[in-house]
């Protein structure tokens, strides 16, 4: 048979290896015949439609250059003769290059960028091979997710953002927080005169319950008690920056200590871990800094507007 | 010719005719519902009972209120976790951030973030030789209460484990639908703050282990200067996390101002102690009844 007619037969009619993608850009049709050098339907790259063609493969791990030639397709059992290449990247390219001598430039660069495509892969293999042997196992727990769950938890986490009404709710609860004096009986985050009103309102139920009216002059009092509670609270405010300078420190240690770790295991190691781990904290600090010098002046701006 | 009634309508055979006539008993039936609609409207504005008894009558079914019925639902807890720490003894949290082994980018901004969230936090650049169990041990020694370990996988960031230290338990959500800051319109920058924290609708008794780990990441006493307020909403066992900076416009009235970011969590595993033995673990197949929720 010759090439031109399988070539029409498996464009035009029907091929099994051939996969049309649902929306191709240019029309490019897909192959999965194993002996495709490049994975593509063309006349080119078509392994059934070329007498002569050459391939890599990976068989057991080795890597091998399959050629076919017009002289031997009428024995099927011979059709593909194979070369074992070298483990050495340059050697082998070298043989590549020896054994299609006199071919056309097309099989020669394809069948070397499939060889270098399987090099990496199997570099990469071998890589994460030894990575599990070193015990560092990747402590994910791989779990197949169906096309179809997907869809559907997408879609019922849409509906549930929908039924959640968020805004309201937080709404909601701030104010439930406010009117059932959550905040305190002075608190900072309400502007004067609204506390007023809902104190107010607070103290009229008060009054039904409890049908006292002494009480409003001792919760006045309270209040100024409060507010000079409120004053400790900035003092508060400062140790928790304490707080968090010694916990800088402690990072440090910790750091510290990872360093020493890693000195016991291995001197090449070391210089990465100690470089790295210094690098994100500081970058941290100081964008912690930052939003400290932002929040003296701030929150009143804020409240004004 | 009039209009027909839809019984009528089905016999009669021209299909363009039949289209005309339709069309005509549409739009005759919007018109009746709109007046009655503003009937309906005139007179609730003179009496309002008339409309908070239509409302309390017409009360929609939904999902949540046809719920599965969960025995552990609105009950006060039962048996102990290990959160006393901070409930009864009122230690402060300290947190360590850190990521998957072979982080990128996007790893890195959502830890920043987080450290941003969280009070009392520190970042830690991971590294591959240890095991979630080391650092486990490291953080216990060095007194911290929580590890966060952020999952990125193709530079989207899909998960978040949560260990509480020392002894557990881990938590294992999944992240979608993350908004960054910036990508929000009109949002503003957080102060230093510590926020005030809401939690809604964690209503079992696996809910309410949740809400406890969520809480005790934050310190007791929130900063109000700040007006920042971190929400978890759980809905349908989606955890919504949102913060919004408010303010009290009136005693009826709150404004918010969203600081970022959105992020969605789903529950998928709880391990005891440290990733050891499962607790409960999501499957696909408990999910097959809609109306089944587990926080």
């Amino acid at each position: 048979m010759s090439d031109d007619l399988i070539w029409k037969v498996i464009s035009k009619q029907f091929c099994s290896f051939q996969i049309r993608p649902h929306q191709s850009q240019n029309n490019q049709d897909f192959c999965r015949n194993e002996y495709n050098v490049t994975g593509l339907c063309d006349r080119r790259s078509c392994p059934l439609a070329n007498a002569q063609y050459a391939t890599v493969k990976q068989v057991d791990g080795k890597l091998y250059l399959y050629m076919k030639t017009v002289e031997r397709s009428h024995t099927p059992k011979n059709l593909w003769q194979r070369i074992k290449l070298s483990k050495d990247f340059t050697k082998a390219l070298k043989q590549i290059d020896e054994n299609l001598l006199y071919w056309n430039d097309f099989n020669i660069n394809k069948c070397k960028q499939r060889f270098t495509r399987l090099k990496q892969v199997q570099i990469t293999e071998r890589r994460m091979a030894l990575r599990e042997e070193r015990g560092e196992v990747s402590e994910r727990n791989y779990v197949g997710v169906k096309h179809k769950v997907k869809k559907r938890e997408e879609k019922r986490e849409r509906k549930a953002l929908a039924a959640a009404r968020i805004e309201k709710s937080i709404e909601k609860e701030l104010l439930d927080r406010l009117k059932s004096g959550a905040y305190g009986d002075k608190p900072l985050n309400v502007d004067d005169k609204i506390w007023k009103k809902v104190l107010g309102k607070m103290e009229d139920e008060d009054q039904e319950n409890e049908l006292e009216d002494e009480e409003e002059f001792d919760s006045d009092e309270d209040v100024q008690l409060d507010s000079d509670d409120e004053g400790s609270g900035e003092i508060e405010y400062v140790e928790a920056d304490e707080d968090e300078e010694d916990e800088m420190v402690d990072m440090e240690d910790l750091e510290k200590w990872l360093g020493k770790d890693s000195d016991d295991e291995s001197d090449s190691d070391d210089e990465d871990d100690d470089e790295e781990p210094e690098v994100k904290p500081k970058k941290i600090k100081t964008k912690r800094a930052r939003i400290e010098v932002e929040y003296e002046e701030e929150p009143m701006t804020n409240i004004a507007n | 010719m009039g209009v027909v009634d839809s019984q009528t309508l089905k016999t009669i055979k021209n299909k363009q005719k039949r289209q005309q006539l339709f069309a005509q008993l549409k739009h005759e039936h919007n018109t009746t519902r709109h007046k009655e609609r503003q009937a309906r409207a005139r007179e609730e504005r003179d009496n309002p009972e008339l409309k908070e008894k239509r409302l309390a009558e017409n009360i929609p079914d939904t999902i949540d209120s046809k719920r599965v019925y969960d025995e552990t639902v609105n009950v006060d807890m039962e048996g102990e976790d290990n959160f006393d720490s901070y409930f009864e003894d009122g230690q402060e949290p300290k947190v360590l951030i850190t990521t998957n082994a072979n982080a990128k980018r996007p790893a890195y901004e959502f830890s920043a973030m987080m450290c941003e969230i969280l009070p009392n936090s520190t970042f830690v650049k991971r590294q591959r030789k240890y095991t979630i169990k080391d650092m486990a041990e490291y953080c216990s020694n060095r007194d911290f209460t929580d590890l966060i370990v952020i999952n990125e996988d193709k530079k989207v960031v899909n998960g978040i484990t949560f260990v509480h230290l020392p002894e557990g338990p881990t938590f294992y959500f999944s992240i979608t639908s993350l908004v960054e800051r910036k990508k929000i319109t009109g949002h503003g920058q957080p102060t230093g703050h510590v926020p005030e924290l809401v939690l809604n609708n964690f209503t079992t008794r696996l809910g309410q282990s949740v809400s406890r780990l969520f809480q005790s990441l934050f310190p007791h006493k929130p900063e109000f200067e700040g007006r920042q307020v971190v929400t978890l909403h759980n809905q349908r066992d989606y955890i919504f996390f949102r913060m919004h900076r408010y303010i009290f416009r009136n005693e009826e009235k709150v404004g918010l101002q969203e600081l970022g970011p959105q992020f969605t969590l789903k529950l998928r595993r709880i391990q005891k102690g440290i990733r050891q033995d499962i607790d409960w673990e999501y499957k696909p197949e408990l999910e097959k009844d809609k109306r089944k929720f587990y926080l």
